[in-house]
């Protein structure tokens, strides 16, 4: 187990190191000088030159790239040119808003579909499988900003029940803060949900299928131990999968959404960066979110191994 | 006898040819000026002269819906066409070659998944100007990962086989045994991925556009009257249905048309 851990935690940080890189490259990649950019076609020449010595433009870019990789390992992101603060900050402050989000949804949309998924699995052949994997097919192709939409015109514009939205803050109020997160967290969990049942439901079918559920059928076990003991527990490995996914999806799926619902999370800090080319603020957000997804899908790898003894050999 | 189709492939053609015909009639009929702006006309609902009703500036919301499915088509089809050929090549590339080629290819590939649509399309729109296409380049190389994984596993279970090793000993190069022999065989499930990317594209290209960041305000595409509907909502909610309900039916035809394909192509996966 111990070298199945260290083989795929080194994979993981190269795959976080070379996000490192594309991230970083993308600004160098900027068309033209940056720092105008920034300033406008008439800045002054003094402006211009503080402007790229804040950017670090004056020094050449392999001692920038270490400079600012340094300050990451630190957690040190740089200063936003648009905030002036520092970006580790503004990032520490937006997530109160988007973790709750994407764990929400993730948690909501796996107890929605994983019952789900294993009921229509077992009642395969009646009635209500062709009717869940259609409704599924459905739910799953619908956007989750126009389902956000319809939310908001059902529950806060018709019934007047929920804020359209808005966020009054953890310390100013934590029920009109989760009041402001319960429209965004449905609007994110339903579509995900939909695409779990799927995926759940043919994991337990799968394993339904193998001789060792037959003979625990045989002994003449009852369906609940069956299914609880046997079967669940081998579908246990997919179920990670499926969270795991659940879990980056609607991390970046939030992004839309947040801006659906004007919620100051990660998501529209990394909006406002891109129209104040605010690079700094950037950066430090999207190489935030692509180490989230390296992250996450290393912790599913490693579920793997703990939960099914044969992948870790493999 | 004649072979039935699957339910969802007859399904799934259906509602991809409603919206591929609905872009062809686009560009020979249209009932309205989709740009027109009519300001006696705002915020109606369904009626004879606006079958979709009209938006906040009183154009005609069935003709931006038909033009709408022009950008959606467009996008997808170039963002897969990227993801397929790119994927596809480094996959073949990888799976062939094996070794430190294997290993460096797909590292390359693996930092793909660290940047999912939305988040390339950030990073990219912050370089250059947000628009079409780098909403395309965005989706495509984001979709690089599936394609290249999926024919990098074909071409290395189909390598070994006898007809492999036959037309080595007749001497073929290697790139003629990759294009002749194992390509070929690797290309039914890079279809099924290609028509079950395509409904992710789909959506990806909406929601871009719904932020800003995809087709370009001026030209009608289904994300970008999302965007404008939002902010009449409560005044006319018709404006907000008529575009989400065109990403629904497209999104589901092409995924339903994917799972037809998979139905056909590959019987064993059958769920």
């Amino acid at each position: 187990m111990t070298r199945y851990l260290a083989r795929r935690a080194l994979t993981a940080l190269v795959s976080v190191w070379l996000a490192s890189v594309v991230v970083f490259g993308a600004v160098l990649a900027v068309p033209g000088d940056p720092a105008a950019l920034i300033l406008g076609m008439n800045a002054a020449p003094e402006a211009l030159a503080a402007m790229r010595t804040q950017l670090g433009l004056d020094v050449p870019p392999p001692e920038r790239y270490v400079r600012w990789l340094g300050g990451v390992l630190i957690g040190d992101l740089g200063e936003s040119l648009q905030y002036q603060r520092p970006v580790a900050r503004l990032v520490w402050d937006r997530l109160g808003v988007s973790v709750p989000l994407a764990v929400g949804a993730a948690l909501l949309a796996t107890l929605l579909a994983v019952p789900v998924g294993i009921f229509t699995a077992l009642r395969r052949g009646s009635l209500w499988d062709p009717l869940v994997v259609l409704a599924s097919q459905l739910g799953a192709a619908i956007p989750s900003f126009w389902l956000a939409l319809l939310l908001i015109l059902a529950f806060a514009v018709q019934l007047g029940w929920l804020p359209s939205g808005g966020f009054p803050g953890w310390d100013v109020s934590v029920v009109g803060s989760l009041r402001a997160l319960l429209l965004p967290l449905l609007a994110l969990a339903l579509g995900q949900a939909a695409v779990m049942v799927r995926l759940t439901r043919a994991a337990m079918l799968d394993v339904l299928a193998q001789d060792f559920v037959r003979t625990a059928r045989a002994k003449g076990l009852s369906p609940l131990k069956v299914v609880g003991k046997h079967a669940l527990r081998n579908a246990l490995v997919t179920l990670v999968t499926v969270f795991g996914l659940a879990l980056t999806n609607v991390f970046i799926g939030s992004i839309v959404i947040e801006q659906v619902f004007s919620l100051p999370g990660l998501g529209r800090l990394a909006l406002t960066a891109i129209g104040n080319r605010d690079y700094p603020l950037l950066q430090g957000v999207i190489l935030l979110y692509a180490s989230t997804i390296v992250l996450l899908s290393f912790l599913v790898d490693v579920s793997y191994g703990w939960l099914d003894p044969r992948i870790r050999y493999a | 006898m004649r072979r039935r189709l699957p339910l969802n492939l007859t399904l799934g053609l259906s509602l991809v040819g409603l919206v591929l015909v609905a872009a062809v009639v686009s560009f020979v009929w249209l009932p309205h000026d989709p740009n027109r702006l009519d300001f006696a006309a705002q915020f109606s609902g369904p009626s004879a002269a606006n079958w979709f009703g009209t938006d906040h500036f009183g154009r005609d919301l069935f003709s931006r819906v038909l033009v709408g499915a022009r950008a959606t088509l467009y996008v997808g089809v170039i963002a897969v066409g990227i993801a397929l050929s790119l994927g596809s090549l480094v996959g073949a590339l990888a799976g062939w070659f094996g070794g430190w080629i294997d290993e460096l290819l797909m590292r390359l590939v693996d930092v793909l998944y660290a940047f999912p649509a939305l988040l390339m399309a950030l990073l990219l729109a912050a370089v250059y100007h947000p628009g079409t296409l780098t909403a395309m380049t965005a989706i495509g190389l984001a979709t690089v990962p599936i394609f290249a994984r999926l024919t990098r596993a074909s071409v290395l279970s189909l390598r070994e086989r006898d007809y492999v090793e036959a037309g080595r000993a007749l001497g073929a190069t290697d790139a003629r045994l990759l294009r002749a022999h194992v390509l070929p065989g690797a290309l039914s499930p890079i279809v099924v991925q290609a028509s079950l990317s395509l409904a992710v594209a789909v959506l990806a290209e909406a929601a871009l556009s719904f932020l800003g960041l995809g087709t370009p305000p001026d030209v009608p595409s289904w994300g970008n009257m999302l965007r404008e509907a939002q902010g009449s909502m409560v005044i006319s909610p018709w404006a907000a249905l008529a575009p989400g309900l065109a990403i629904l039916v497209t999104v589901l035809g092409w995924s339903l048309l994917g799972d037809g394909l998979r139905d056909v192509l590959d019987p064993t996966t059958r769920g």
